[in-house]
């Protein structure tokens, strides 16, 4: 399994074809306790960059950008009951959606752990 | 000038704390070619006993609706309004505080705009509501735009039976957007189809319910071809006061109701500042405009209120807020919602039946007059008649003005370009009218029919 | 408590819990006394009579006075003491206009009354219309606007309007600072146009050469706010508007701050083409807790005929309001942005406090505002930090450098204001600082006054230097609620009271 990072701070896992999407910690430490979440369905076609979902705290609403292209297989549903998971587990247990790619050679465009690490370094 | 503090001396002391030498150096910035020498050549401050003279010289020039006897409604509606409201209203702590941003120093706007909601919510049958627009219609135009949001559909169908003002400014809401308005033509009969107009393109339909010349309708066959069709019902509500007599939009299967909230508290006010009402079910609220007032606990665990889901709203989401509101119509909610507490279940009944006798009698004193029809035939308290195939109603009603009657509005004010409604005129009767105004009503379109 | 002090009630001395009105429901009981109806005639309901209970509490009169006087004790107004809410304007709000409002001959008039029968109505409106106009240089005022934000959108429908009577209809992009109101953009989206943010400059002005980059033949209007969010007046404003026009655009003004420059700069001579006024800032009618407002919005000549329904004309009779556009020719409104003629209740508390304060008194208002706000900035600057050097205009700003390491937040400073009597200023707004403290003292301020806001706020920022977060943490104290849980509120909706559910 890779993990890749994007500067719009979303983490992708990918296993074969199928990968995971989220927050990272850095994101959700900045936005603050997360009160709502919104996935995207089953079936939606995302585009790398795409807005895939939607995140928001008391003050801030933010976009969740695709980090790469592919179909959404399964948005995770816990998250509208629980957008608290987001503060509490962002990078394991509140996966905001699954994903096929489509275009596997777009991860080459993304950061990697130690990449990812010293970009947020960079922003303090 | 008595709104301005400061002596000359405070001025002197401040700007030598500032460090400048007059207050025109403070105005540096202000290029120089733009900056007016000194006042201009416009009438001078007045004490308040030459304001208070300008201003009876300018309201004894007008009709007030309570020295005639007054049949006009179309959207505004004059009721009694209890003693109490508006000393309540004028408490400062009311009246001069700003948007409750702060909610420690806000507790009596938050709560009240609680029970508000919760108000709204329960006179229109719906789940939820908001802390108020800034009137009937533009509260139209906003659920037209959140129904489009919703369904991600682009097509809004505008009954005849709704106040033309709610059309025109909904209209013209969607006139640069993507969204397109399919407007119907005045319904005085109620004849219109709009069950057979929506389709699988259809954002919502919005209608008026009682409709604007009268008619009271059951909306449930045309809330299920609406669910049918994925598309949202829309009903407006121009009189509140009719829920208290009719089974609410949303026990007929509404999605969202709007509505005009002046009938109670507000006054007549020439028609401004109106209050916008506008409820809908749980599971749109965060497609909502304006505020929301929630409950919470304070770091004491006490109840208490906030403002929330705010990033709905333009001050967070910007360009993709769900309306650009800010400024609402909160002390017309206080007013509206003092009104109604006082009304309570039992009197908020009681008044719409008085409202629904009143109107049943006008219609039973009307019948005297021959060659008068009365068109709708179910009604709250308003109803549209057709005076005769020959007769002007905007010269009957400026006719009956010259004798001190100030009776209801000609169908013509609003639509000028329908020769066949010329001879309608819309006529409202609440808890305010006596028999002896009627009477005075019919003996004198007696007169001049 | 946080004071320390408890009672069995839970009150505490004048300050009073209030359950809501559901929670004192006692059914049968009134407030109003109204006749017997008599019996209802259900042939004319159309059968849909009210099937079942609405579940509204019945209460009596004395119940519902002190229910509301309650709630009014929970509330800081302007009546109350300092609110120095950046960019909202909180003057001091003159009863005169309340009295006059409440004249029967102007508060008890229905808008479709016959025109014969409400002339002294129209002519409120023609003379408040009539001293923007003068005020502002304008040669055309829409009245309608309901507020602020209401005034963007107008202005910005006679853009679009003109542009596509004109073959323009692609100009759809619209340059907006980014210090600006959230209202501006979602009112450019309102419209049918695009954002596209201008960048601030050093001195908190908008970056003229970016702004001229940006220009272009798609370009509908700019919207400028001046004096800006910052406080301070856009220097280059002229311009800024020569190059818009030169652009084929226009220049939308954001009215909000006009009380800096009322009777000072008519706007007319800045090259402004459209700006909204809130007569409940600059004209002082009351914020009721966040409306009523109005938003009359001023037009130029070559927007001046898509003004929208209705507007008051001089006639052969007398004054004359248009509702239809056939009825003048040249006319092109773009339609109706509200139901009837206007805020009218609004207008006339705006017409008495212009007419009370005269051309002297409104540029003496303009002037002492402009003082007030400078002089917090002088006897602040040392002990806070000022975001830009000044003079600034009627608000001055600050961001939280001051609160560096000190584990005090902007929030956590202004929630100490509250203990100390005073409303707190605007917070975190504009975004173009950080952590920006925005003050707007208005000129309905005496300096001692100011002065006691300035010794606490001094007293304050040393309290915070010196360690006392915690203390800040934990305000306010004195409040009838403490600080609110708003994470909770927004994750589980509470937005109505239910039986049972609310306790």
């Amino acid at each position: 399994m890779t993990t890749r990072f994007t500067k719009d701070h979303e983490w992708i896992k990918v296993e074969g074809s199928a990968g995971t999407v989220g927050i990272t910690d850095y994101a959700q430490h900045a936005l603050g306790d997360i009160v709502f979440v919104e996935p995207p369905e089953a079936g939606r076609v995302l585009k790398q960059g795409d807005d895939a979902a939607v995140v928001e705290s008391v003050k801030a609403a933010s976009e969740v950008y695709s980090p790469v292209s592919g179909t959404v297989t399964e948005g995770n549903a816990a998250l509208a009951d629980q957008p608290a998971l987001v503060n509490e587990s962002p990078e394991d247990q509140a996966w905001f959606y699954k994903l096929t790619l489509s275009a596997p050679a777009e991860l080459d465009q993304l950061m990697d752990r130690a990449a990812y690490d010293a970009y947020v370094k960079g922003l303090e | 000038m008595r709104y301005l503090p400061h002596t000359e001396s405070d001025r002197r002391a401040m700007l030598a704390a500032i460090g400048a030498k007059d207050v025109e150096s403070l105005f540096v910035d202000v290029p120089a070619a733009a900056r007016l020498p000194g006042p201009l050549d416009l009438p001078k401050a007045q004490g308040e006993m030459e304001v208070e003279r300008a201003f009876q010289r300018m309201a004894m020039k007008n009709l007030s609706a309570g020295c005639a006897p007054f049949f006009i409604g179309a959207g505004i509606y004059r009721h009694h309004i209890p003693a109490a409201i508006d000393q309540l209203l004028t408490r400062g702590e009311f009246l001069t505080s700003y948007t409750p941003y702060q909610p420690e120093v806000s507790q009596g706007t938050l709560q009240y705009l609680f029970e508000f909601q919760t108000q709204v919510a329960l006179v229109t049958g719906m789940d939820v509501a908001n802390a108020s627009m800034y009137d009937g219609a533009t509260a139209c135009a906003e659920a037209a735009a959140m129904a489009c949001r919703v369904t991600k559909r682009k097509k809004v169908i505008l009954s005849g039976s709704l106040h033309p003002h709610y059309r025109s400014t909904t209209e013209t809401a969607l006139k640069y957007t993507d969204m397109a308005a399919e407007t119907l033509a005045p319904d005085p009969l109620a004849m219109e189809d709009l069950m057979g107009r929506v389709d699988s393109a259809t954002a919502c339909v919005m209608v008026q319910n009682p409709g604007f010349f009268g008619h009271v309708r059951d909306l449930a066959p045309l809330a299920a071809a609406c669910r049918e069709s994925g598309a949202l019902l829309v009903v407006a509500v121009a009189e509140p006061v009719s829920l208290g007599l009719i089974a609410p939009p949303g026990a007929m299967g509404a999605d969202i109701v709007v509505g005009e909230g002046q009938s109670l508290g507000v006054g007549l006010s020439f028609g401004g500042p109106g209050l916008g009402l506008f409820a809908t079910r749980d599971k749109y609220v965060r497609q909502m405009p304006g505020r929301l007032a929630g409950q919470t606990v304070d770091v004491d665990g006490k109840r208490g209120f906030v403002l929330t889901l705010s990033t709905r709203e333009q001050h967070i989401r910007r360009e993709k807020a769900t309306s650009n509101i800010c400024t609402n119509s909160g002390l017309c909610a206080l007013a509206f919602t003092m009104h109604l507490t006082m009304l309570g279940e039992t009197g908020f009944t009681r008044l719409a039946e008085l409202n629904h006798a009143a109107a049943v009698r006008l219609e039973g004193k009307l019948a005297r007059l021959k060659g008068v029809k009365v068109l709708p035939d179910s009604y709250f308290n308003e109803f549209a008649v057709h005076l005769g195939e020959d007769k002007d109603a905007a010269a009957v009603v400026d006719a009956l003005a010259a004798k001190g009657i100030l009776a209801g509005v000609p169908a013509s004010r609003f639509y000028p370009d329908w020769p066949e409604l010329h001879p309608v005129l819309i006529l409202a009767a609440t808890e305010t009218n006596t028999d002896a105004d009627m009477d005075a009503l019919v003996a004198a379109l007696q007169g001049v029919l | 408590m946080a004071d320390g002090v408890t009672t069995f009630s839970g009150n505490r001395g004048l300050a009073i819990e209030e359950p809501l009105i559901f929670e004192m429901n006692a059914p049968g009981r009134v407030a109003i006394d109204l006749p017997e109806p008599g019996p209802v005639d259900a042939d004319r309901l159309a059968g849909l009579r009210r099937a079942t209970p609405i579940g509204l509490p019945d209460l009596s009169e004395p119940q519902v006075v002190r229910h509301y006087t309650r709630l009014s004790q929970k509330n800081y107004g302007i009546d109350t003491g300092f609110y120095p809410l950046g960019s909202c304007t909180m003057k001091h709000n003159p009863r005169l206009s309340e009295k006059m409002a409440r004249l029967t001959g102007l508060a008890d008039l229905h808008p479709f009354q016959p025109q014969a029968t409400v002339q002294g109505a129209l002519e409120v409106i023609d003379q408040l219309a009539w001293w923007l106009k003068q005020l502002t240089g304008m040669p055309a005022v829409a009245m309608s606007p309901a507020a602020g934000a209401h005034g963007e959108w107008c202005g910005l429908m006679a853009i679009r309007a003109y542009h596509e009577d004109h073959g323009e209809g692609h100009r759809r992009r619209v340059l907006v600072p980014e210090s600006a109101h959230g209202t501006n953009p979602a009112s450019a989206a309102m419209c049918g146009f695009t954002v596209d943010p201008v960048p601030a400059d050093d001195q908190g002005r908008v970056d003229v050469a970016a702004l001229k980059a940006k220009l272009g033949p798609d370009v509908a209007c700019i919207m400028v706010t001046n004096p800006n969010t910052c406080g301070l007046f856009e220097r280059d404003i002229i311009d800024i508007a020569a190059a818009t026009h030169a652009a084929g655009a226009f220049f939308y003004c954001d009215g909000a701050n006009f009380n800096a420059i009322v009777g000072r700069v008519k706007i007319a001579d800045l090259g402004i083409d459209t700006m909204h006024i809130n007569l409940h800032k600059t004209f002082s009618t009351p914020h009721g807790g966040g409306g009523p407002g109005a938003g009359p919005t001023v037009l130029s000549e070559k927007l001046a005929p898509y003004a929208p329904l209705p507007f008051v004309v001089h006639g052969a009779g007398g004054l004359h309001l248009v509702e239809h556009a056939a009825e003048v020719p040249e006319s092109k409104p773009f339609g109706r942005v509200k139901g009837y003629h206007g805020q009218f209740g609004v207008f006339v508390r705006a017409l008495a406090y212009i007419q009370s304060m005269g051309a002297d008194g409104l540029r003496q208002a303009s002037t002492d505002a402009v003082l007030n706000a400078n002089y917090l900035l002088a006897e602040l600057k040392d002990v806070l930090s000022p975001s830009f050097d000044g003079p600034c205009m009627h608000e001055c700003l600050f961001d939280d450098r001051f609160l560096k390491d000190t584990g005090v937040t902007t929030l956590d400073f202004a929630k100490m204001l509250i203990d100390e009597g005073f409303h707190p200023m605007t917070m975190y707004f504009p975004l173009v600082v950080h952590g920006a403290l925005l003050m707007e003292p208005t000129e309905t301020e005496s300096k001692e006054t100011l002065d006691g806001f300035i010794a606490v706020i001094r007293a304050l920022a040393d309290k915070a230097k010196a360690g006392a977060a915690e203390e800040f943490k934990a305000a306010p104290r004195l409040t009838p609620r403490r600080r609110l849980d708003e994470t909770l509120a927004a994750r589980t909706p509470v937005l109505r009271w239910k039986p049972g559910a609310n306790s």
